[in-house]
């Protein structure tokens, strides 16, 4: 059994990778509370997104990840509605169970093309913070993912806001508690769950943003955050902001703790027990509403 | 069934039956043999997702099981691998009734149901990698050995065959659950459970039944794909390729109906292989290979464009449609 | 089994795809074009799925090794015959390359490259024995490829026994010649076959140079986040890292010891999947003094120099699944010169007699015992000043190691 000093040094790296978790796991939320769909395709968009991050971080563009969040985040909004309203709402015919199937079509296409574009080599990107650490107690903190934890935080709170104080916010809610009445009352579904997947996108393109400092991307780097996202989400309960941000927390956590005390390999084991658990004895995770 | 119906299934067996007689060659009986043995695991799947509304996302939980348990009871204690068979088959239905019965007591549906299913093949994946038992990551291999009493041929035309027998096998299970009471009792469920158990179904027993029947034969396959390929490792045996391929050919041809699995494991096999071939035609180094699979995957979402109800929705207008009537 | 052999050969190749509309589709028409006098060779790799990358490198050796034995005259043995490639893509699934090794005997392939992934080449070169056609393995670390009594694979380079056994003697030498600092390690692995076997046959020697392997870390591909494994080297306090892994899990765990300030006095890897040059010019913090003990060409050969100038004009890194695949398809030349034919038999023959020799890699001749050619041998390595070096043997190398490296403040 790791002594106390490691194991505090490793809950703080399970929070550390709880904060990034939850970025990708919120997205994905979103998408499943208004479209009733698992968007197979989610990881693959965030390799794309973290492609966009390499490029305009690469000569001759120059551009600070940081710097660049905006844009990719943008970039990645606008992409998730097209994608929706061009393919996913379109050719779905209404069937949960299609969107499903294009979007794994999707994510074959998105990750070929990828291969295809940049090649299967593993590119990372250097920037002088990166080494920078930060002690906390016992534990050093690499900058970036420090920074990558606050950020995560920060931006579930003003997706929190967003769905409760503007009006598309209200509308998203809408579409995701009752399709049919909120056509009812006027509100352009369409427009709305386009809106939705754009967001979820968005915050890929986010997590993208706040990865690259610290990690690789490949055509395949995206996969490696989709299991665990499903976790997350089913977790926190799909639909529910505050499941993704708790159950990420949660899921890094056991990570880490588990690969401390089992091994890095067996460790991982933890994370589908957990989630198993949870939901033998909660069916609707912990924050989900009963369906 | 229509005078008709049965002519075009016999001529649709006799043609597979003659199949490689008509392509004499090896790599024909070998596409083939794919094609029939997705085909297979496929309709295993479709059981549980297509016919009683039970969609999974790691089906290759059975097959991973049923796989390691024959390759075991072969590789380290001797036992001929048909008499391993049997309880490749035994050990996919125990994890399908364990899974049945955790999950449907917890009363776990729809999504949430994927998922688990889903989480149980990672820990299964997982525990592969780390016990000795499976040898690890190292995998087990078996010693080649081609005889037809060891379960090996050398010819793949009897990998064809027997694949072939085991795909109509298991579409006479599908086109009895059609036909029998206990279909009947899972597609009330699937179209409305809370209906369904209003009219005195016990949707429990039925729901773990299903799923014990699909996990045996889906462990069943296992077997038949170490036999072949002699090699077995924990992300081969309960990686989610393996989950997402019988849910995709199933889906594609579409799901609840007893031809749906092998005419999609059909149609998406032949349009893999004449990519991956074009995309290998191609001048110009290594690059080419990914352009044919984003043809595949655009051809994927074609179909599901144009065909919402599946290829099956091309052969019969209404008549093949079991889910959306 | 013979009766149907007789029948199935009845069905000629040309009848067959008169007789069917479906042939086209199958991809058959191609041996039609099949001529006499080229000598067609298969080539099996993963070009696109989750290590595309190194299929393509392998594909780009492949490439290069066929233009020139042609732009030489072909094989003068059959009369200038040329060699033609038909490529296939594994996907990186096994089932795939064993479809590929039956579209490619339809094609009439003389023999097999490939196949990068260890489980694919056993199941690939398994296919190519019932058509007794011979299958040279590129590139694929397991030991259990050769040894199984397949008399159609050959293996060029050194399975990982003896990169190993080779890489404990050289870390030794290191070792010894610093005044031994290094007297524990700790192994961070792969939990697939490549890194679990390296680690485990490794744990078992490093006490015969007087390391102590204090604890083997496995780890899942694909790995997030590295951190705790940083936590538990530092905790550990090993003098020496020794990993086995591919290049993703490679890098992160690389960078985030060098972020946490991990001191060691080595690190090391055998078969290390990302020391490559991309590593040394993209994190040239990062890699500096890392050091592996890998597939290497030979510095000091000029033919290497040449090939490593002609790859790197096309865009590509030199990395070590080029030439170990250029060598393998000149290999394959040898022994058709030898053989004075593609017949089957003839070529078998002529690979398990080979003694053919190249100065691109530090090999001597070709000694083929069960499959395994006995005179490969792979090189320590390190990085220094963002380029690689060759460290050991001395009869290679172009630089002595640094070592210890020097410790963080």
């Amino acid at each position: 059994m790791p002594t106390s000093q490691i194991l505090f040094a490793g809950l703080i790296n399970g929070l550390m990778a709880g904060g990034i978790y939850v970025l990708v796991a919120v997205g994905l939320t979103l998408i499943y509370g208004v479209l009733h769909i698992i968007n197979f395709a989610h990881g693959s968009l965030l390799m794309l997104a973290m492609y966009a991050v390499f490029l305009l971080w690469r000569k001759p563009l120059g551009l600070d990840p940081y710097a660049a969040l905006p844009i990719v985040t943008a970039g990645a909004f606008a992409l998730g509605y097209m994608l929706y309203r061009a393919l996913i709402g379109h050719f779905s015919h209404g069937k949960d169970e299609n969107i499903l199937l294009i979007t794994l079509g999707l994510s074959i296409v998105i990750d070929n093309a990828a291969l295809f574009l940049f090649t299967g080599d593993t590119q990372t990107i250097d920037v002088a913070y990166a080494g920078r650490m930060i002690s906390l107690g016992p534990a050093l903190v690499a900058l970036p993912k420090l920074v990558s934890f606050a950020a995560a935080l920060v931006i579930c709170l003003l997706l929190g806001l967003l769905m409760t104080r503007t009006d598309i916010g209200k509308a998203i809610r809408a579409v995701a508690r009752e399709r049919q009445g909120a056509r009812l009352v006027g509100i352009d579904v369409e427009r709305v769950m386009a809106t939705s997947f754009g967001i979820g996108i968005a915050c890929l393109g986010a997590a993208a943003c706040l990865l690259m400092p610290t990690y690789y991307v490949s055509p395949s780097s995206g996969h490696a955050f989709v299991l665990i996202a499903f976790t997350i989400v089913a977790l926190g309960g799909m639909g529910s902001f505050k499941g993704a941000l708790l159950g990420g927390l949660l899921i890094g956590i056991v990570e880490s703790i588990g690969g401390l005390w089992l091994g890095e390999q067996l460790g991982q084991i933890g994370i589908p027990l957990v989630f198993i658990l949870i939901l033998l004895l909660r069916p609707t995770g912990l924050f989900g509403a009963a369906r | 069934m229509t005078w008709t119906r049965t002519i075009l299934t016999g001529c649709g067996v006799l043609a597979l039956v003659a199949y490689p007689w008509v392509f004499g060659s090896n790599y024909a009986s070998n596409v083939g043999f794919l094609v029939l043995f997705t085909a297979y695991l496929g309709q295993t799947w479709n059981i549980a997702g297509g016919f009683a509304g039970q969609t999974s996302f790691g089906h290759v939980v059975f097959f991973g099981t049923g796989a390691y348990v024959s390759t075991i009871l072969q590789a380290t204690y001797g036992v001929n691998p048909w008499l391993a068979w049997p309880f490749a088959a035994l050990a996919g239905a125990f994890v399908g009734w364990l899974i049945g019965v955790l999950a449907y007591r917890a009363g776990l549906k729809g999504s949430y149901f994927a998922l688990i299913t889903l989480a149980v093949a990672e820990v299964g994946r997982i525990a592969a990698n780390s016990v000795p038992i499976t040898k690890g990551g190292l995998g087990i291999l078996l010693r080649a050995d081609p005889r037809p009493a060891n379960f090996q041929f050398t010819d793949p035309v009897w990998f064809y065959y027997l694949a072939l027998a085991l795909c109509l096998f298991s579409m006479l299970i599908a086109w009895r659950l059609k036909r029998t009471r206990f279909g009947a009792r899972l597609a009330a469920i699937r179209e409305n459970e809370d209906a369904a158990q209003a009219l005195g179904i016990d949707s429990f027993r039925e729901k773990v039944k299903c799923l014990t029947l699909s996990g045996a034969l889906c462990g069943a396959g296992g077997t038949v794909y170490v036999q072949k390929y002699l090699y077995i490792d924990p992300s081969i045996a309960f990686g989610i390729d393996k989950s997402v391929e019988m849910l995709l050919v199933t889906m594609i041809g579409g799901a609840g109906t007893v031809a749906g699995p092998l005419i999609g494991s059909g149609v998406l096999q032949l349009v893999g292989e004449v990519t991956r071939d074009l995309g290998s035609m191609l001048p110009g180094v290594g690059n080419a290979q990914p352009l044919s699979i984003i043809v595949y995957g655009a051809v994927l979402i074609a179909i599901v464009a144009w065909l919402p109800d599946g290829l099956i929705g091309l052969f019969s207008k209404g008549g093949g449609k079991a889910r959306h009537a | 089994m013979t009766q149907w052999k007789v029948r199935r050969q009845a069905v000629t190749r040309r009848g067959f795809i008169a007789g069917s509309a479906a042939a086209g589709v199958l991809g058959f028409p191609a041996v039609l074009r099949a001529q006499a006098r080229t000598v067609r060779v298969g080539l099996i790799h993963p070009v696109t799925g989750f290590v595309a990358y190194s299929g393509q490198q392998s594909r780009i050796g492949a490439a290069m090794a066929i233009a020139d034995a042609n732009k030489a005259g072909g094989i003068k043995g059959m009369g200038g015959a040329t060699l033609e490639a038909v490529l296939g893509d594994s996907q990186s699934k096994v089932e795939v390359g064993v479809s590929e090794v039956e579209r490619m005997n339809e094609a009439g392939v003389a023999a097999y490259i490939g196949c990068f992934q260890s489980p694919v080449g056993i199941a690939a070169s398994q296919a190519a024995a019932k058509y007794n056609t011979p299958f040279i393995i590129d590139v694929g670390a397991s030991d259990l490829i050769v040894n199984r009594g397949l008399k159609n694979v050959f293996r060029l380079k050194p399975g990982f026994g003896k990169c190993v056994d080779d890489a404990v003697v050289a870390l030794g030498e290191i070792n010894r010649a610093a005044g031994s600092p290094a007297k524990s390690a700790v192994l961070v692995h792969e939990s697939g076959e490549f890194g679990t076997g390296t680690a485990k046959l490794l744990a078992g020697k490093l006490p015969s140079i007087g390391i102590e392997a204090k604890e083997l870390i496995p780890h899942d591909n694909p790995t997030r986040n590295m951190d705790n494994v940083a936590l538990r080297i530092r905790g550990i306090q090993p003098d020496i890292l020794i990993m086995s892994n591919y290049v993703n899990e490679y890098t992160l765990l690389a960078r985030t010891l060098h972020q946490q300030r991990v001191n060691l006095v080595g690190m090391f890897s055998v078969l290390g999947g990302g020391f490559n040059y991309r590593l040394a010019r993209d994190l040239p913090d990062v890699a500096e003094n890392m050091m592996d003990y890998n597939h290497w060409f030979n510095p000091k050969s000029s033919k290497a120099q040449d090939l490593k100038r002609r790859v790197e004009a096309t865009g590509a890194l030199f990395t070590f699944e080029v030439y170990l695949t250029y060598n393998s398809v000149m290999l394959l030349v040898d022994a058709l010169e030898r053989a004075q034919s593609a017949d089957k038999d003839k070529l078998i023959e002529a690979l398990t007699a080979s003694t053919w020799s190249t100065d691109i890699v530090p090999y001597g001749p070709t000694r083929f015992v069960n499959g395994q050619n006995e005179g490969g041998r792979a090189v320590g390595l390190q990085v220094q000043k963002a380029d690689i070096v060759v460290v050991h043997p001395a009869e290679y190398a172009s630089a002595a190691a640094v070592f210890p490296k020097p410790r963080y403040n």
